[in-house]
């Protein structure tokens, strides 16, 4: 048992520490989240050279070979500087199921340019009627010849605008909801037949809604009609990434509203002086080690491929929802009037938590999945409920 | 970073099991002891005894003074895999809380005499701190200690001492100066309970048992070689003290194995021909639990790790007291809840068969006595007061 970073991976954090704060002071982060897709191209140029596009692939194709501990200790030092540029879409999303799916050619072709910092990508899995049902898909995909045409509609479908490719989920068979069937396909985001519809996130990152009318595939990522499998897999690593990012998020906030209590003065002393206050930004921050708790469980879990993986994953996904909420309204409420602005970043912090919350299920969903998970009767859980690994 | 066990920690999770099942599972004999308030103090000295010809008595120990020099793996392995057989911690009031003071701030004589005999399980302790005007204000203490020729004289008196009719030693704050600031003048002294002036008076509590006392000194005369390290720094001793007991009154481990019951309670309560555990509502706030839980135990065994490294359990212990009780008490009231109407009624001698349920009595006193969770050890008020200054700077 270690809950310590190796080496390198302190010398990754310390270096993107270093990143932060020399380009993410917040009139600079104004300024980035300006500009066209919401990130600075230049900022992405620099996470290409300091090797940060390459740690979740494979020696071969060019990566640094890392696990799931090294994507959090990136995504987390991401979190706590609000970092805007599209490292969740385009390296744990669409890279992720390119690397798990895609045939050696395709690897071979896409990996070295992503990790070069030329190529960004998308992931297109939503849909209107889908809520958080992964397997809610009526985008359909048809074999004419040698060649599967897509036609439907993806939404809230994030980088979409920067994206050269996007890997789109479609039904190539079976019913709306059916889990078998899904497939996932490789399009060029400049094909003719897509239609995008752009707009902006609450934190300011770019999505958009594709409509596909006859839209060729280039390839497909997997099997036909085993694309489901993949998708959980993939989104299982990025529900990992994302909680780090809003451990980040959590941490930064506790610290912005612990130093204004320090600071602000009402009834001639400093706010932080009230009982009543104290005891509210205790329960903050031990909403936040609550989610660090849960988040290093799920992640040496994954790492470990352990029973208790899935269980830990739910857990993690509920109480990240749940911590950054407690912390996002605290942290506005704690600011008083100030918390309302957005001359403080305070409200920037809060709206990338909410949106963590929706991504890849909510924390009402993920408790759901864990019900159903845990409530199954013993026999059928296989599992032991006795420590194999802590 | 990574929580995997080596196969040394998985041969010695067998080794622990093999144990479990020859000194606790198959062991009617002694469940049936622990488990009757009447033969409780004999089956825990029986079950300690087992635990020390194990060599298991004291995890928390230097490895010189009959410590087990454990992994945080193998104290981890120990402790779920205890709670999950159902067998007992032991009593914390030896070896957990007074022995770790004796080590750090007692001179040798004083480990010679005391620290074999607590192994052993020969004397039974209590704790006394708290008085009836110095709760969660503990500095405030009034019992007096006078210095008389080679011995303190004791006037004053203890409350809410957890099985002090039980006890052969109490270790205490007693007020030997009133001069300076009240956490200063506060001295720790190990007193025998067959001491001429010693009385005690049981208090009855809302769970129906008699666990708590109020202990009361009458001119006690304690020999000076009893005191703990110096006259006037038992504030400081205690305090390190207190961290050691927070910890432990997390109770993680337990409350897995608490949980996991309620659980199986819930799948045979029929509610409207449904297993209460379909209910949504019950299922939303077992798993609420749950899920904290799941929390807490990575949060505890984080601190662990750290303790493991050479750091002290620091103000976050604060945190798992706070937390760990919280999950203790809601899993008090989902068992509870779990009962039904029949949690409101007193089983006293009936057997199930007549009251008509199984685990409603023990559900309905393990909540009332679960209620005194977030008030020892320092209320959970206080925790957050600590919290407050020590972790957050406020």
């Amino acid at each position: 048992m270690d809950f310590n970073l190796s080496e390198e991976q302190a010398l990754i954090r310390d270096s993107i520490e270093r990143f932060v704060a020399e380009n993410y002071e917040f009139d600079k982060r104004n300024a980035t989240v300006a500009m066209e897709h919401g990130f600075s191209s230049a900022h992405w140029q620099q996470f290409a050279e300091l090797g940060w596009l390459s740690i979740p692939f494979a020696e071969e194709h060019g990566g640094f070979g890392g696990g799931h501990v090294d994507t959090m200790v990136i995504m987390h030092e991401f979190g706590k500087g609000l970092v805007a540029e599209p490292y969740l879409p385009t390296v744990i999303l669409f890279g992720g199921l390119l690397q798990a799916g895609g045939s050696q050619a395709l690897q071979a072709d896409l990996l070295p340019q992503l990790i070069g910092g030329q190529l960004q990508g998308a992931f297109a899995y939503l849909e209107r009627q889908s809520r958080y049902a992964l397997s809610d898909i009526s985008t359909r995909a048809v074999k004419e010849g040698n060649d599967w045409v897509l036609n439907g509609e993806k939404t809230v479908v994030l980088n979409a605008g920067a994206a050269q490719k996007i890997i789109v989920a479609a039904r190539a068979s079976g019913e709306q909801t059916d889990e078998a069937g899904i497939t996932l396909f490789m399009v060029d985001a400049g094909d003719s037949g897509i239609d995008a519809t752009y707009y902006r996130m609450t934190d300011g990152q770019e999505a958009a809604n594709l409509r596909l009318t006859d839209v060729k595939a280039e390839a497909v990522i997997g099997a036909a009609g085993e694309g489901f499998g993949l998708m959980q897999q993939v989104i299982g690593d990025a529900i990992l990434a994302v909680a780090a990012n809003a451990l980040g998020a959590m941490e930064a906030l506790n610290a912005q509203t612990l130093e204004y209590c320090k600071t602000r003065e009402q009834f001639g002393v400093a706010i932080g002086s009230f009982q009543a206050l104290q005891h509210r930004m205790v329960d903050m921050f031990q909403a936040c080690e609550n989610q660090r708790s849960l988040l290093f469980r799920a992640v040496c879990a994954a790492d470990a491929q352990s029973d208790d993986a899935q269980r830990s994953l739910h857990a993690l996904k509920v109480m990240t929802g749940k911590a950054g909420r407690h912390i996002g309204g605290e942290a506005i409420q704690l600011h008083g009037g100030m918390g309302m602005t957005d001359e403080l970043s305070v409200g920037f912090y809060v709206k990338r938590l909410m949106i963590i919350n929706t991504l890849f299920g909510d924390m009402d969903y993920h408790q759901q999945k864990f019900i159903d998970l845990v409530n199954r009767p013993p026999a059928e859980a296989g599992a032991s409920a006795r420590p194999e690994a802590a | 970073m990574h929580t995997r066990f080596s196969e040394e920690d998985i041969a010695f999770r067998d080794e622990v099991r093999a144990f479990l099942k020859k000194a606790w599972l198959d062991n009617t004999e002694l469940q049936a002891k622990v488990g009757a308030l009447s033969t409780m103090r004999e089956g825990m000295i029986e079950w300690q005894k087992a635990l020390n010809a194990q060599g298991w008595i004291a995890p928390n120990w230097p490895v010189e003074h009959g410590g087990t020099g454990w992994s945080v793996t193998q104290s981890f392995i120990w402790d779920s895999e205890r709670a999950l057989a159902g067998a007992p911690s032991v009593m914390p009031f030896g070896l957990i809380m007074v022995a770790p003071v004796i080590i750090a701030y007692g001179n040798d004589a004083q480990k010679a005499k005391f620290l074999p005999r607590i192994l052993a399980s020969e004397d039974w302790w209590c704790q006394g701190y708290s008085e009836p005007g110095a709760g969660s204000d503990l500095a405030s203490l009034k019992t007096k200690a006078e210095l008389d020729g080679d011995d303190y004289v004791i006037n004053g008196s203890k409350i809410w001492t957890t099985y002090a009719q039980y006890a052969d030693w109490i270790f205490c704050l007693v007020r030997t100066d009133n001069s300076g600031r009240k956490q200063e003048g506060i001295t720790f002294l190990l007193i025998d309970m067959k001491s001429p002036g010693v009385t005690v008076r049981p208090i009855e509590t809302i769970d129906g048992f008699h666990h708590l006392n109020e202990v009361f000194f009458d001119n006690v005369r304690v020999p000076v070689e009893n005191r703990i390290g110096e006259e006037g720094k038992g504030w400081t001793y205690a305090k390190s003290l207190l961290v050691h007991e927070r910890l432990s009154i997390a109770e993680v481990a337990d409350s897995k194995r608490g949980l996991a019951e309620v659980r199986e309670l819930a799948r045979q309560e029929v509610n409207g021909g449904q297993p209460l555990l379909n209910d949504p509502l019950f299922a939303k706030r077992l798993t609420d639990t749950e899920i904290e839980l799941m929390a807490l135990e990575y949060t505890e065994l984080r601190a662990l790790a750290a303790i493991a490294e050479g750091k002290e359990p620091g103000p976050e212990s604060s945190l798992l007291k706070l937390q760990g009780t919280e999950v203790q008490q809601a899993v008090q009231e989902l068992r509870m809840d779990a009962a039904g109407y029949y949690s409101q009624t007193l089983q006293g001698d009936l057997g199930p068969d007549q009251l008509g349920h199984a685990f409603a009595d023990y559900a309905q006193k393990q909540y009332f006595r679960g209620r005194a969770s977030s008030i020892y050890g320092g209320s959970n008020e206080v925790q957050k007061n600590i919290t407050a200054k020590y972790v957050l700077g406020l």
